[in-house]
């Protein structure tokens, strides 16, 4: 077609044209302030309530969110927690003609747990780990054997208490007469460690998981297209993530830490609001690196490997379960600027020290340094569509 | 900008647009003016170009050649006053399913300064009974019209819909065409794809036939049938007294399938 103009007009009646650039109507409109609108109705409480609806209506977030953390807080404090002096399981060879005495020289002490057994059960029982030590009396009385692998250290320790029990029981007399007085102290139990690691990895997961998983299915979808073909604004998009973050944030530090603290006493030393910094701080930081994660995914399956590959190194290093000090010291330098390491240390600073705010300060920077830095690569990779 | 013109003037202006893929050219130097209050019909094949040449007219891709003016400003400098001005749906987004259509709509809502009343547009699209209903609940043909309701909720003076009433039944369909119809009565200017001709043919003031990126018919629906000489078409054809806009569209795009 050599000239694409119409000659004449559609079939279906038009109304009155209408010329740009303004008419009155669109000049009149766009003179008029913006549209009173409730709090609630405007943007960006509704992009966070959007936020919000959709995490409680994912029943799985939810579980894994807040539920989780809890019943693996429960689970690992129940299996470490502190029972007393554990017991030695030692056997007597019971065929000997001096194995009554031994034997009751060792039900004298009470952390032993004594059993007689044959020569070849009493080998069995030793080589599957039923019994530290295997005592083997012989025929006179002035001597026994103990038979024990050298390199477990229980068995060592077996090999300590068994002889002084045969000693005394032959009539040694100790020189020097010793009492015992116990102690345990609340914040260097199993679970006074693993609670603050669980809410530093709790805060990161969730703050990963959380924006990077709704920003790549929203891109995958073509959603965040469509909401870029309205006037909303791009920076309250991101803000409504945080802010959503911060409520449901407060909720998890209250769960788990009240958790802690009603189940297993796990103290709370320092400030409050010193640690609500730290895991505000944390959150915000953490969002950083959600954002950055899903900042070019187009599928799910490529940000979940990405977020992965983010967090994984950090649930080994950054000393949730064990303490990052297991590490060689090569690599310690490596390991206290993660981002995970640095809020772990503090929430323990904090909640077991109860330090100041001040001895926290060295990990804060570093927190925040991630979240400033994270964001803003986050924010120039940004794929918006 | 008081320069306030007596004939018709050019809602979108488009001019030797082109926009090229790693193996395909989608666009190739289209031109394309569409009047204030009309109502304007991209037709073609399946990937003749269509939703690349709309999504640039959105703002949402940028071109690698040529000129875009929509409402008589550019996406370049006046991006923030033209997303308040336009209304848009995606041929292919999905909403969030968690979200009730009510809570959707009020989302969208909530991003324009001047906004139509949520209740009064999910009238309009009759998804009045879905009100409270998630998204993913909702049959496809109701999704479609969600996705209208959400280009209506920011009271356009342009809309931009592609492919809106695939997937709909007759119903919704005529209903769709009542409420194009009711919008361009108030001035406001359409510009919509469909593979439909009858569509084309009742809703449109004037249809573009697109192929291979650029504009290889224009005009009303009765130009374009009138200009065709029936006579030449080929069997079965030949046995109706007019020829319509789908003898129109086969004869210029011809009867191979595009999508192999
Ligand atoms: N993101 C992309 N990457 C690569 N090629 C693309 C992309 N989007 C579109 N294309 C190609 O550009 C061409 C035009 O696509 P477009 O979506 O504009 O067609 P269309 O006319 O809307 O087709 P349909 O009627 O099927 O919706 C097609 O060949 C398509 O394969
Ligand atoms: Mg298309």
């Amino acid at each position: 077609m050599s000239d694409p103009r119409p000659v004449e007009k559609g079939t279906s009646a038009l109304g009155k044209r209408v010329p740009f650039p303004l008419t009155e109507e669109q000049r009149a409109r766009e003179l008029r302030p913006l549209k009173r609108r409730g709090f609630m109705n405007s943007s960006m409480a509704q992009l966070t309530l959007v936020r919000f609806r959709e995490f409680i209506r994912e029943p799985e977030a939810v579980f894994w969110t807040f539920v989780f953390p809890i019943l693996l807080a429960a689970g690992l404090g129940i299996a470490f927690r502190q029972r007393g002096p554990d017991k030695i399981r030692v056997g007597v060879i019971g065929t000997a003609p001096t194995s009554a005495s031994v034997i009751a020289s060792l039900k004298k002490d009470s952390t032993l747990v004594v059993e007689s057994y044959d020569d070849s059960s009493g080998a069995k029982a030793l080589r599957t780990g039923k019994v530290a030590l295997l005592v083997a009396p012989t025929s006179s009385n002035d001597s026994v054997r103990y038979v024990y692998d050298r390199g477990r250290s229980d068995a060592v320790n077996a090999r300590v208490v068994v002889d002084r029990a045969v000693q005394v029981g032959a009539g040694r007399a100790d020189p020097v007469r010793a009492t015992d007085a116990y102690v345990t102290e609340k914040g260097s139990r199993y679970i006074d460690f693993l609670i603050p690691g669980l809410l530093g990895m709790n805060l990161m997961g969730s703050s990963i998981w959380g924006l990077g998983f709704a920003i790549v299915t929203a891109r995958s979808k073509k959603l965040l297209k469509r909401l870029m073909a309205t006037p909303m604004s791009r920076v309250q998009y991101l803000l409504s993530f945080l802010a959503s973050r911060l409520v449901f944030l407060i909720l998890e530090i209250f769960t788990l830490l009240g958790f802690g603290h009603w189940a297993f006493g796990v103290p709370l030393r320092g400030s409050l609001g010193t640690l609500l910094l730290i895991c505000l701080l944390a959150a915000i930081s953490f969002g950083g690196l959600g954002l950055l994660s899903a900042s070019r995914a187009r599928t799910t399956e490529a940000v979940s490997g990405i977020m992965n590959f983010i967090m994984l190194p950090m649930w080994i290093f950054s000393g949730v379960f064990f303490s990052s000090s297991n590490f060689p010291t090569v690599v310690q330098p490596f390991i206290k600027v993660l981002p995970l390491t640095a809020v772990n240390d503090a929430l323990r600073a904090n909640m077991l020290e109860g330090v100041s705010f001040a001895a926290v300060l060295p990990q804060m920077i570093i927190i925040l340094t991630w979240g400033v830095v994270t964001f803003f690569a986050a924010l120039k990779l940004f794929r918006w569509r | 900008m008081a320069t306030s013109v007596e004939h018709p003037t050019a809602a979108l202006k488009v001019q030797g647009l082109r926009k090229a893929y790693d193996d395909v050219i989608a666009v190739d130097g289209l031109d394309l003016e569409v009047e204030s209050g009309e109502c304007f019909g991209l037709l073609g094949p399946n990937g003749a170009g269509k939703t690349t040449t709309i999504e640039i007219c959105e703002g949402l891709l940028s071109p690698d050649a040529g000129s875009v003016e929509v409402l008589g400003r550019r996406w370049e400098t006046d991006t923030k006053e033209l997303r308040e001005l336009l209304g848009i749906q995606l041929q292919d987004t999905q909403l969030s399913e968690k979200l009730t259509v009510d809570e959707t709509l009020t989302l969208f809502q909530s991003f324009y300064r001047d906004a139509r009343d949520v209740g009064d547009v999910i009238d309009t699209v009759e998804l009045g009974e879905k009100r409270s209903s998630r998204v993913g609940t909702l049959s496809g043909g109701q999704k479609q019209r969600l996705a209208v309701a959400c280009a209506l909720v920011g009271n356009p003076q342009l809309l931009f819909l592609d492919e809106p009433t695939t997937g709909l039944d007759p119903q919704s369909r005529r209903q769709l065409w009542d409420l194009i119809s009711r919008f361009q009565a108030e001035g406001k200017t359409i510009v919509l794809t469909t593979h439909y001709m009858e569509e084309a043919e009742r809703l449109c003031d004037r249809v573009a036939i697109v192929d291979h990126g650029h504009i290889i018919a224009l005009g009303s629906p009765r130009e374009l049938t009138e200009s065709l000489d029936i006579s030449h078409l080929p069997p079965p054809e030949p046995r109706k007294t007019t020829a319509t806009l789908e003898d129109v569209f086969v004869s210029l795009t011809g009867r191979t399938l595009r999508d192999e």
